[in-house]
């Protein structure tokens, strides 16, 4: 007895002491991550847990550019080989080395295995050669310029082949990458533990003994936990929380543009529910857009720190058009276009938006301002798995819903807007689009590619098939302890530089 | 007639204070809720972009929301989906549960056995996720949560009825009627449910304090009340965002729920002394 | 009293059944295709979804499906969770010691204040210590549990920092801390069951404290708490006993919402996510799995009951 109880001391002294040293970060998500395998998961909280766990064959920085990870470099040879040059000495949590044979291994299960999500993201991958230890070529079945793009997302994400061969597909319970920090343990719903990676090729940047990421849904419990310093950084704050963040010295908030969007998808052919005014009329579609004041949406419901847009495509993205903006709110143009459209008033528009709180706000705003031109519009609040199927299934006329946008503009465009897109829950399909959609991805520079989307983005902003409201910002809580938090658009904790003062 | 049972137990809640205050409080919500267009100072779903989430004033004495619109209109008009929602929600649960378990009383053996294997596995599962389940497959609606809530609490009025029934069955009276060769059905009807009604308003009274609850829970849930129409439960949803910096917004529908739910609670509590005929 | 307990046994197999039928028919009427929802953002690929089905048995039929999990679950496999591929099993048993654990202290916060309130309450009947402990078990009743949460880590964690605001830390791991994050909301759970226990303690008194046994020692001219507690409080405990158990049970899913609002990882919030995920396999495991402890309990306040009334054991 006496014996345990000194035991007992000497274990906690050594972890006070011990804690007292280690860094510990704790992020708290938004929600749970779904399975840790870069090649099931399908989370955007998922995708910071990874940041962690997994490095990707490439990253992208500040400015959206591409730049190495595990990769050193890479080469268009022809518009369908590209030639990757590997980082030497690179090895994973187990130990094994990571190298040509690898990248090969997980790009081909990535594409392959059962359940992939990532196989849409590179089915246009033909196949992947071992040219020497260091060296691979992936040769694309048809051009892709928006694929190296992919690299730097799940899809670049190089798993130890001999554990991912063990686990199979189990690897998600005790993920092996080779990324900054390794899996210690999961309690779902709980906390994710990750501990420093010694041998992780870039070692010296991690100042970080352990991370904690602990998924906390309700904002205000986050913001509190924050406030109570239980947690270092939140990755999301409630933009009506900002300045409770903003006015206490021991926190700090950053705030950085998003890859995504927040709009209204409209369905124009997905079943019978199509056949409204709204659906059939692209008048009545443009009468419902002028009668809505983004700026006011954004100032009450995200205290004016989103910023409203009328595209698709990201502020912070080299191919955003700046020639679309926003339309001012006007009424009596709204009026007339609806009676130009012969619609009888009131035009009905039920409106199905997300089960929480600022999004039903915003469905209330939409439906208060859309009224004044004559339309009627009834609100459903659906929670998400009832929203997504009835989506896919047509079973909505208009939907406010949004997408966490991706690095390269193909991302947030091709799979909504092409006729064919997987996601393309409206149904619009527009001959001329379809087009220009299919040729961004044969081009390779930027400028010619610009000059595409500009089209592109042009005659979605007349046909609106989404009526784009905002592109939200990250928001994110930071303990006045960490230093070196360094934002990027996609929102991702990148863990190398961050460390906390005493 | 003084000693009729009626009015011995009208007597009785009577001369319990804090029932009474109840039984007021009661039916001061029903007038809100009934008269609420002619009590509310504003439009509840009137909103005003410049005049977010401010604090109570003299024009708006519980402030105003996220939206701008008034907190005292909306919690005024929110009494009509938490009353309704009590209430309804009950009546079904009441409709389903009694005569089941009126039956399960009276038929007793092989009816009853499985009756009560029915009402067990009913009662095993966690309430609010039967009735998150089928609130979920009804669609959000306030109607629909009422539904769910109804058909998830209807286990508890067949408990009571039955064992109510039971009980009843063994007085002489029921036994006597039945030895005369009155056919069951009457004997059920005539004789035996007069007599688990004291029991079933009890019961009746406490759920819907349980059941204002429950809507409140599952709006909270976002499973109830559609927007932009007020009820308690989702009002204190909208308000989760806000609780620093605007508590106005949490503690008024939150306080109108507490003051309802105790009420109804009140006057169970003073209708169960009240009814029972054990109690002095 | 053995064959009693012998019905009771029989009961319960049926009952097990039936809640596994309600559990399995009742999501299967929810809305939202789960491999549409798994699918996430290739929902929009027939092949992909097709492909899910019949990995997970979707495109089988009802009946099938349901005799290949409740098969699978009699021989002990409740199958893995469709959104992290971790048995339900394992799931089962790293929540269900959280949910234990704010059960019990729930339940002894109820008792300590419950209980005493109860007795105070009978035996100055119809003063104002009886208004006032009725009035305060009945505030406790008609608090919505989430909103008292709210306000609780309004005030406590955030107003005056005393308190973790939410998360939870293993007994095992630390227990001061467990106790630190479990305190609030195990008293926001314990908070409506002590006014339950008051009411029914009140009750139990006031019937035994009118029994002869209690007049007699009264008249014997003993001290009045030692009548109290040692003569009727004894005989007032059987209610009270059987109905802890009976709350006991109702505690482990009745922490849904509090779980959610405190961000504890047990069962209410495991099967909530499950719902709203669509993630059956674990929606089934946790209900079913409540279920049976809920009806264990019955079973046991059912022998409480018998054990401590003197007077059935002798029938």
């Amino acid at each position: 007895m006496m014996r345990r109880s000194i035991l007992a001391a000497l274990c906690l002294a050594t972890m006070l002491t011990g804690a007292a040293r280690a860094q510990t970060l704790r992020v708290a998500l938004r929600e749970d991550p779904d399975i840790l395998d870069p090649t099931l998961a399908r989370t955007y909280v998922g995708r910071i847990a990874f940041a962690g766990l997994c490095d990707k064959l490439f990253d992208i920085n500040e400015t959206l550019e591409i730049v190495p990870q595990l990769a050193l470099s890479y080469e268009w040879t022809d518009p369908t080989n590209l030639v990757i040059k590997l980082r030497p000495g690179v090895v994973f949590h187990d130990g094994e080395a990571l190298n040509a044979a690898a990248v090969k291994y997980s790009l081909e299960r990535h594409l392959t295995m059962q359940g992939s999500f990532r196989r849409s993201e590179i089915n246009v991958m033909d196949r992947v050669e071992v040219v020497d230890p260091l060296t691979v070529r992936i040769v694309l079945k048809t051009a892709s310029s928006p694929f190296v793009s992919q690299l730097t997302d799940r899809a670049g994400m190089i798993v130890s082949p001999k554990a991912a061969e063990a686990a199979g597909k189990d690897f998600g319970l005790k993920p092996v990458c080779a990324g900054p920090f390794r899996f210690v343990e999961r309690v779902p719903q709980d906390r994710i533990v990750l501990e420093k990676f010694p041998q992780y090729w870039d070692a010296g940047s991690i100042k970080l003994d352990r991370v904690v990421y602990l998924p906390i849904p309700d904002s205000s419990i986050r913001l509190a936990n924050l406030q109570a310093g239980s947690i270092e950084l939140s990755e999301q704050i409630l933009p009506t929380d900002a300045d409770a963040v903003r006015s206490n010295p021991r926190l700090r908030l950053v705030t950085s543009d998003n890859l995504g969007y927040w709009g209204i998808t409209i369905n124009l052919a997905n079943g019978p529910r199509a056949k409204t005014p709204l659906g059939s009329d692209a008048r009545v579609r443009q009468a419902f857009e002028l009668s809505l004041d983004r700026a006011t949406i954004n100032q009450v419901v995200y205290n004016g720190l989103y910023t409203p847009m009328a595209q698709g495509l990201s502020p912070s993205s080299p191919y955003y058009n700046k020639s679309i903006q926003p339309r001012e709110r006007d009424v009596a143009r709204a009026k007339a276009l609806l009676k130009e459209a012969g619609a009888t008033l009131p035009v009905p528009v039920a409106l199905t938006v997300p089960n929480n709180p600022d999004q039903r706000q915003t469905g209330e705003i939409i439906q208060a301002m859309a009224a004044e031109a004559g339309f009627d519009v009834r609100i459903t609040a659906s929670e998400y798995a009832s929203a997504l199927s009835a989506a896919t299934r047509g079973e909505f006329e208009a939907f406010s819903t949004g997408w966490s946008g991706r690095v390269d503009p193909d991302g947030n465009l091709f799979s909504f807007m092409h006729g064919g897109g997987a996601l393309n829950d409206s149904h619009y399909a527009d001959p001329k689009v379809d087009a220009l959609l299919d040729q961004t991805r044969t081009v390779q520079d930027v400028a010619g590619r610009r000059a595409l989307y500009a089209q592109v983005v042009e005659q979605l902003s007349k046909d609106l098939p989404i009526i784009y409201l905002h592109n939200p910002k990250n928001v994110v809580g930071l303990s006045a302890r960490v230093t070196g938090f360094r934002p990027v658009p996609d929102g991702m904790i990148r863990l190398q530089g961050i460390s906390l003062a005493k | 007639m003084t000693s009729s049972p009626t009015a011995l137990a009208l007597r009785r809640f009577r001369g319990r204070p804090a029932a009474v205050l109840g039984f007021i409080v009661i039916t001061l919500f029903i007038v809100i809720a009934v008269a609420a267009p002619l009590i509310a100072p504003f439009d509840p779903v009137a909103t005003s972009w410049t005049a977010i989430r401010k604090a109570p004033s003299m024009q708006h004495w519980m402030g105003t929301d996220e939206n701008g619109r008034d907190v005292l209109s909306r919690v005024v008009f929110g009494a009509r989906a938490s009353l309704l929602a009590g209430v309804v929600s009950v009546l079904i649960a009441a409709g389903v549960g009694v005569p089941v378990g009126l039956l399960a009383g009276f038929a007793g053996g092989r009816v009853d056995m499985v009756i009560g294997r029915v009402v067990d596995a009913m009662l095993a599962c966690p309430f609010l996720i039967l009735a998150i389940a089928l609130a979920a497959f009804l669609g959000p609606a306030l109607t629909n949560a009422m539904v769910a809530i109804g058909v998830t609490a209807a286990p508890v009025f067949a408990r009571v009825a039955r064992s109510a029934t039971m009980d009843t069955m063994t007085h002489d009276y029921v036994e006597a009627a039945r030895a005369v060769g009155n056919p069951p059905w009457r004997v059920a009807l005539r004789h035996v449910a007069p007599n688990i009604i004291p029991p079933v308003l009890v019961q009746a009274t406490l759920a819907i304090a349980l059941a204002i609850i429950a809507e409140a829970s599952l709006s909270f849930l976002g499973l109830g009340q559609q927007p932009p129409a007020p009820s308690w439960g989702s009002m204190l949803n909208s308000a989760q965002r806000f609780l620093t910096q605007a508590p106005w917004l949490a503690v008024f529908p939150g306080a109108a729920i507490f003051l309802a739910v105790l009420a109804f609670n009140l006057v169970g509590d003073g209708l169960r002394d009240a009814l029972d005929p054990r109690r002095r | 009293m053995r064959s009693h307990l012998g019905g009771r046994l029989l009961q319960v197999l049926p009952t097990i059944l039936l809640v596994s039928i309600l559990v399995f028919g009742l999501q299967q009427l929810m809305p939202g295709d789960p491999a549409v929802v798994l699918a996430g953002e290739e929902r929009g690929d027939p092949a992909v979804l097709a492909q899910i089905r019949s990995e997970l048995w979707l495109d089988r039929s009802l009946p099938v499906q349901y005799f290949h999990w409740i098969g699978n679950v009699l021989r002990g496999d409740l199958g893995f969770s469709w959104r992290i591929r971790q048995p339900v099993a394992s799931l089962v048993l790293t929540k269900l010691p959280v949910t234990l654990q704010l059960a019990a202290m729930a339940f002894l916060i109820a008792l300590c204040i419950g209980v005493p309130a109860g007795i105070l309450s009978a035996v100055k009947r119809n003063t104002a210590w009886d208004y006032v402990a009725n009035l305060i078990g009945l505030a406790g009743l008609s608090t919505p549990n989430f909103w008292l949460g709210i306000m609780l880590i309004l005030l406590v964690s955030v107003k005056l920092g005393w308190l973790p605001p939410s998360g939870y830390v293993p007994l095992a791991e630390d227990w001061r801390q467990s106790l630190a994050t479990t305190i609030m909301p195990a008293f926001v759970l314990g908070n409506a069951i002590a006014a339950i226990l008051m009411r029914h303690t009140r009750s139990a008194m006031l019937t035994t404290l009118d029994q002869d046994f209690v007049r007699t020692a009264r008249a014997k001219g003993l001290n009045e708490w030692v009548v109290v507690l040692r003569h009727a409080f004894r005989n007032a405990l059987v209610p009270v006993v059987t109905l802890g158990a009976l709350e006991l049970g109702t505690l482990l899913s009745g922490a849904v919402l509090t779980e959610q609002v405190f961000s504890i990882p047990g069962f209410g919030k495991l099967v909530v996510d499950a719902v709203f995920n669509r993630d059956y396999p674990v929606v089934q495991g946790v209900v079913l799995v409540t279920a049976c402890l809920y009806i264990l309990l019955n079973l046991l306040a059912d022998v409480l009951y018998v054990v401590i009334n003197p007077r059935l054991r002798d029938a």
